[in-house]
């Protein structure tokens, strides 16, 4: 369920004034920005951002380039896009920054649902004149080239029809691969990247049944392997994301040195989603409200906003 | 009792597309007895004399007769049927058939606009339970099914941007890839996939340009190597010219079924699409016009038909 607080009636043009109003004259009235932007629904956005434009003949988006910077600017840009359009933009900048973030580019097209991704893959064609195949390979080698490109490529299955047999041998291709250490065995790639979700879950299942340990616990030894992270990463985002956005969220909060962009990548994409459950993983893991530990840990008008987006 | 004409009816019959119905109709049809016992005793490759005495149909030219019966009715159904729906069942179809007819896969993957083999995929979903990718995946064996997800995967760009110097640089890596041809199989080779799979068709086009003036030769004559690289690149570079040489070959006297079928596939998807283009491809390559050889060789409203799907092109 989604965490943000917005109310169900709005006036565009009144949100675009009072928007322009934030951004004019000396610095920046953060304050009246979070309490438009931070409370609206993206066709609401939408919205204002088209009545923003035609009011005053400029993009909603570059006013605000120009007026913030840091933490709250990058958090507030990244909301304001349309979610597909956002996705194309996290999954560019995961590629274009020198070291491919490939936990982005498998989050990006682990976690939404076929529609949704194929959504990003249009925008991200209209944005960057390339297909996201086309980056995705070209700024990427080998192995994890091979499982990338295709957890980007697949239009996974989203049926609820399950082949019992085919998750029992599939379990046990998985194993053996395991168990050999062959993490870039294709047939491990063309399971996780092209089985539809459902069919994964009953794989990883069966596998849990069989063999009394999770897979992502058998793959959880070899975290410096790049190959092995991405393919647990994968696995978790295909079958429970609430706990892997979960796990990045503790992580962005506790490590010495919070990490910004871990920490608003997962408040901003999924506020509208299922934050809720993850604010109860949370709470169910650390003992703390999430609030409490972002509260703890950011300061300022970006704490303000990423609580804003976690519905206070 | 003009005898000879039916027989030479019933037995192009097996030799071509489709059945003479006409024929059938004002000549066997009033026929009495007498003469089709004649009929039957005359033709010993259709009937075979019975040791209990009476001349007993082969199964054999029942069932050729039958599934000559039937083009008309195949070549119908797969016209009225939506794109999407006809394109993921043909794609299933060549997987079930195997390696033989992987060709068709690559046919759809690089000949459909990427919002007709999306639409392909989705139609694929509902009738199978299955997106493509996984069957594809996990029904081809061979060293050919890293090309093979790859290409049913692709959804490219479109638009009118080609970066230049790119579609060069990768000319370069396609053409070193052949010339190590021996060493490492151009089609397992990650570059060549990558490329083929991922760019859009227009940096293609230009690649091809760059790939021409590296080498000397069209990419088509390079990559003669290995049979579906070729088949690719050909449906990229000169789709015309594929689907004019499957045309020719499903013509041919020497034609096998699968052969035959492309005749139906080939015209069905193409009628609306690039049927002139492919005419005139035709006519240049073989001396004579499609129309003509299908004249010659199908029969009935089978013939017909596909005469009326092939000329839809000229009055559009």
């Amino acid at each position: 369920m989604a965490t943000i607080v917005a109310p169900l009636q709005h006036s565009p043009v009144e949100d675009a004034e009072v928007i322009r109003k934030a951004c004019e004259g000396w610095g920046t009235n953060e304050k009246a920005l979070i309490s438009v932007l931070a409370h609206r629904y993206p066709h609401q956005r939408l919205e204002i951002r088209k009545a923003y434009q035609d009011r005053y003949h400029e993009d909603l988006i570059r006013c605000l380039e120009s007026e913030l910077r840091g933490d709250f600017e990058r958090a507030l840009y990244r909301w304001i896009l349309d979610p597909a359009d956002r996705d194309a933009v996290l999954a560019n900048v995961a590629l274009k920054n020198g070291k491919v973030d490939y936990r982005v580019i498998i989050e990006v097209s682990c976690t939404r649902t076929p529609e949704e991704f194929l959504a990003v893959k249009r925008a991200y064609m209209a944005r960057y004149k390339h297909s996201l195949e086309e980056d995705v390979a070209c700024h990427t080698t080998g192995d994890l080239r091979k499982l990338l490109v295709a957890l980007v490529g697949v239009y996974r299955y989203d049926g609820d029809e399950i082949n019992a047999k085919l998750a029992a041998s599939e379990a046990e291709i998985l194993h053996h691969a395991i168990k050999e250490n062959e993490f870039n065995h294709e047939e491990i790639v063309r399971i996780v990247s092209t089985r539809s979700k459902t069919q994964l879950l009953a794989t990883i299942n069966r596998y849990k049944d069989t063999h009394d340990i999770s897979i992502t616990k058998t793959l959880a030894g070899n975290r410096e392997n790049v190959l092995v992270d991405s393919l647990r990463a994968a696995i978790r985002c295909l079958t429970d994301k609430g706990k892997y956005f979960e796990k990045v969220l503790r992580n962005a909060l506790n490590k010495s040195g919070t990490d910004e962009d871990d920490l608003t990548r997962v408040i901003v994409t999924r506020a509208e989603k299922d934050l809720r459950q993850i604010k109860d993983l949370y709470y169910k893991r650390n003992s703390v409200p999430v609030e409490q530990a972002v509260a703890k840990e950011t300061h300022g008008h970006y704490e303000e906003f990423l609580l804003a987006l976690l519905g206070n | 009792m003009a005898l000879p004409v039916e027989h030479e009816a019933l037995t192009k019959a097996f030799s071509g597309f489709g059945v003479n119905e006409k024929l059938f109709i004002s000549e066997l049809g009033r026929w009495h007895s007498e003469q089709r016992k004649v009929f039957r005793k005359r033709s010993e490759q259709f009937f075979i004399e019975d040791e209990r005495g009476f001349e007993r149909w082969d199964h054999h030219h029942v069932a050729l007769l039958e599934r000559e019966f039937l083009r008309f009715k195949t070549t119908l159904v797969l016209w009225t049927m939506h794109p999407w729906e006809r394109d993921a069942g043909l794609a299933n179809e060549a997987l079930i058939n195997g390696p033989q007819s992987y060709g068709v896969l690559i046919e759809i993957a690089c000949t459909r606009s990427s919002e007709e083999l999306l639409g392909a995929r989705r139609a694929y979903h509902s009738l199978f339970d299955l997106s493509i990718e996984e069957d594809v995946a996990s029904q081809v064996d061979g060293p050919e099914r890293k090309l093979l997800v790859a290409l049913v995967s692709a959804y490219r760009y479109e638009g009118p941007s080609v970066k230049e110097e790119v579609a060069k640089a990768e000319a370069k890596i396609l053409y070193n890839a052949i010339k190590n041809g021996v060493s490492k199989k151009p089609s397992e080779d990650d570059e060549v996939v990558r490329i083929l799979s991922t760019r859009s068709k227009l940096h293609l086009k230009t690649l091809f340009h760059y790939y021409k003036e590296i080498s000397g030769h069209n990419i088509v004559v390079d990559f003669d190597v290995d049979m579906y690289l070729k088949q690719t690149v050909e449906c990229m570079y000169a789709p015309q010219t594929y689907f004019s040489q499957v045309l020719d070959a499903a013509l041919r006297d020497d034609a096998d079924e699968a052969a035959k079928r492309a005749l139906i596939r080939v015209i069905v998807t193409r009628a609306e699409v690039d049927m002139k283009e492919i005419k005139e491809v035709y006519c240049k390559l073989y001396g004579v016009s499609l129309s003509e050889t299908i004249e010659a060789k199908a029969h009935g409203n089978f013939k017909d038909f596909l005469l009326a799907l092939v000329e839809k092109g000229q009055s559009d």
